[in-house]
């Protein structure tokens, strides 16, 4: 299949602040796609500039072949359901399928030569006839054959969905832009209209570009999904593939439930996780290197301590009944305690000792995204370095306004709750339970993130100030002429 | 607990101050000049007030169609500038809300004192004073009522209407005739309503920048109700017609808005 929409090192920031970072991406004809991810990933933005109505800052995107970066949106043929509908409330649900109708040329006849002999193709707007056939059909498509004459105001939110989906469609783009179309539904309605969708994306057979931070509403109807965070595409694959395997922490963390604790590859198809040897399929790690290892709750057995598949020990914390299954939280024995989901159909007792057995390619072996934090800076004044606009004390008698590389270790960057009272202030991005620990990543006003290991709970969004011990901080000397 | 007096404190009490003042200072005087209208100097009945206006001896309705042909010029007028200045004032409104103050602020010098200077300027400029010098006056003094509640209205217009109309196939000139304008309907209707007809009762400012040359309609009231003609029952049936237009004004803008309403509906 050849792809209609060809997305090549695209970049978008508003003022300096960086939204999508140079992003490629591929849309076959025909595919259902879905960009994914947390609010302000950039999905959005993205999708936008799809239609024209954002430029990238860099980069180009093809349709067809053709490069449209700098088409306007009234030009391009694909049409977009906005998130909040956006429906003419000045005209009625007839007057808001034919609005685009009417503005619409097409090809009169054959082409015709001209004088000067060459062909020019005539062109001439929808008939009355014509538009009324074609809003009568779309809306029959999304079964509102008799609201034509209404109001939008007066239909319910599943309606005027319907209403944007058939404003779009009758204009036969080659590709729809839905842009979390189904955010504003109710439960109930939001699966009805899934399937629907799902339904007419088979029947017309056009491409559609679906942007949602609704993980299940993504597996559910996408025939690839493109999972982004913070402006960069994390993994781009089938809804099974992203969910057996998952590129990196933060999908896994993202996509469904998992556990994500920290280890370290021993050998090829061997991971030690808090002094536990257990076999898995990964290799080509270097050896004893530190490694994330992801395992789906649902892909963790309960069996009887003495079973001889048990591979670990663990105590029952909680043990909840979810319907389906039993969502059992349990605590491993070990260097280091994990805290970690099991779903199964066993019950078990809180206090209960019970065995746990994982098959081998059930183990997700990761690489860290980042082993220590490593930023640039520059000496202030003796046995002060300043880096993220902050002046921090350390261990060093270099001279001032020597160029310095500060690493340091995730667990040494320290959290304050009262941004005050830290060196700078940051936001936390991001947080991901590791069994024992958070692992946080906080960004600081000049957008440096920090990784940060640390036992307390804060939430994304919050602001914290970052401290570090002056003996924590290990600096080298950079060279600038290498740079 | 028992309630002593039948009084008790509703939030409706809180409208009672007002209705007084209202009952004092807009229904009494109404109801005077009803009466008046039906009065002789010596305070007999008589319909020969009505008579006299309208039998055109005077030139009163002469004097009406003046003032309605100025007031529709001038909200025509107004209407053509103040609606791109609304709009542009609209589209750079979170960075410049500055330039919404600067086109407001001769609202806060009074209205008097802004016609007798303008006077002042044309005299310096050696303008002669008459019809063109008036409806500058005009236009000069109405435009914010015709620019604020346009601007109202293009402010609140969310965005994504723009940008669905120009996703659906609309270039930058169709957005506007198809989408922006008829979004800001409202908008124009209010914007009519309130320069029209404080336009059409106008009096001081045709008076002073035309050197008393024009009369309008504001100016005969004006004059009837003055101690050297005392003429009040004249004048009241004046006022009386000047009610009325009024009212058939604000009408029609309801039943034009109305009307939007079940065009659209059909």
């Amino acid at each position: 299949m050849e792809n209609i929409i060809e997305i090549k090192n695209v970049n978008k920031s508003y003022g300096d602040k960086p939204v999508v970072k140079n992003l490629s991406l591929n849309i076959k004809k025909g595919e259902f796609v879905t960009l994914l991810g947390p609010s302000g990933c950039g999905k959005t933005t993205t999708l936008r500039m799809i239609a024209g109505f954002e430029q990238p800052t860099s980069g180009h995107i093809y349709f067809n072949g053709k490069d449209i970066t700098e088409l306007p949106p009234h030009k391009r043929n694909l049409n977009t359901v906005f998130q909040k509908y956006a429906l003419f409330p000045h005209l009625t649900v007839f007057g808001n399928i034919a609005f685009g109708l009417k503005l619409k040329l097409i090809p009169d006849g054959e082409p015709k030569p001209n004088k000067k002999g060459e062909l020019v193709q005539k062109m001439r707007k929808y008939t009355k006839a014509e538009i009324t056939d074609k809003v009568n059909s779309a809306l029959k498509m999304v079964d509102l054959e008799d609201y034509g004459h209404r109001q939008v105001s007066s239909l319910s939110g599943g309606q005027q969905q319907r209403v944007a989906i058939a404003r779009a469609l009758v204009n036969e783009p080659e590709v729809l832009l839905l842009d979390e179309p189904l955010g504003a539904l109710d439960l109930k309605m939001r699966k009805d209209m899934q399937i629907e969708l799902m339904q007419m994306h088979k029947k017309l057979g056009i491409t559609f570009v679906y942007v949602t931070h609704d993980q299940e509403e993504a597996l559910t109807m996408s025939d690839k999904i493109v999972v982004m965070k913070d402006g960069v595409i994390q993994q781009i694959g089938t809804a099974q593939k992203i969910y057996d395997e998952p590129a990196n922490a933060f999908v896994a963390d993202f996509i469904g439930e998992s556990n994500i604790l920290s280890g370290t590859m021993v050998a090829d198809c061997c991971v030690n996780i808090s002094g536990h040897k257990y076999e898995c399929v990964d290799k080509g790690f270097k050896r004893n290197e530190p490694v994330d290892v992801i395992i789906r709750p649902e892909d963790i057995k309960i069996v009887d301590v003495d079973d001889k598949n048990c591979l670990t020990e663990a105590e029952v914390l909680t043990c909840v009944f979810k319907g389906d299954h039993y969502q059992v939280t349990a605590l491993t024995f070990g260097d280091e305690r994990n805290e970690i989901i099991i779903h199964d159909n066993v019950e078990v007792k809180v206090g209960d000792k019970i065995g746990l057995y994982i098959k081998p390619f059930d183990f997700h072996i990761m690489h860290k995204a980042r082993l220590i934090n490593k930023v640039e800076g520059e000496m202030y004044d003796k046995g002060i370095v300043e880096f993220c606009n902050g002046r921090f004390e350390c261990v060093s008698d270099l001279d001032e306004g020597t160029p310095v590389t500060v690493s340091i270790d995730f667990d040494d960057v320290e959290l304050t709750d009262d941004e005050e009272d830290g060196v700078i202030g940051a936001t936390i991005i991001s947080a991901i339970y590791k069994g024992s620990y958070w692992q946080y990543i906080v960004r600081t006003e000049d957008y440096y993130d920090f990784f940060v290991d640390n036992d307390y709970e804060w939430s994304i969004g919050d602001r914290v100030g970052i401290k570090i011990a002056p003996d924590k901080l290990i600096l080298e000397v950079r060279n600038e002429s290498q740079e | 607990m028992k309630a002593k007096s039948k009084f008790r404190f509703t939030r409706k009490a809180l409208a009672y101050p007002y209705m007084l003042f209202l009952l004092i200072f807009v229904v009494v005087p109404l109801v005077i000049i009803l009466i008046n209208a039906f009065l002789t100097d010596d305070n007999s009945f008589t319909l020969n007030n009505f008579v006299e206006f309208f039998s055109d001896n005077g030139g009163g309705l002469t004097v009406l169609g003046n003032s309605l042909l100025i007031g529709v010029v001038t909200t025509v007028i107004c209407l053509a500038i103040g609606y791109p200045v609304a709009y542009f004032l609209a589209k750079y409104h979170a960075s410049n809300k500055v330039l919404v103050l600067f086109f407001i602020m001769p609202m806060w010098v009074n209205f008097l004192m802004r016609t007798l200077s303008t006077k002042a300027i044309f005299l310096a400029l050696d303008v002669e004073l008459g019809m063109g010098t008036v409806l500058f006056g005009m236009v000069y003094n109405y435009l914010p009522y015709m620019i604020l509640p346009l601007h109202t209205t293009l402010v609140s217009i969310d965005h994504s209407f723009i940008e669905a109309s120009e996703d659906l196939g609309a270039d930058k000139f169709t957005v506007m005739t198809k989408t922006i304008i008829p979004l800001s309907l409202p908008g124009i209707m209010s914007g009519i309503t309130m320069t029209f007809i404080p336009a059409i009762s106008t009096f001081a400012i045709s008076e002073v920048l035309s050197s008393s040359k024009i009369f309008l309609f504001g100016d005969a009231i004006n004059m009837h109700f003055s101690k050297t003609t005392n003429s009040f029952g004249v004048g009241s049936v004046m006022s009386l017609v000047m009610l009325v237009l009024v009212i058939v004004c604000n009408v029609i803008t309801n039943m034009t808005s109305k009307d939007e309403g079940v065009k659209s509906a059909l």
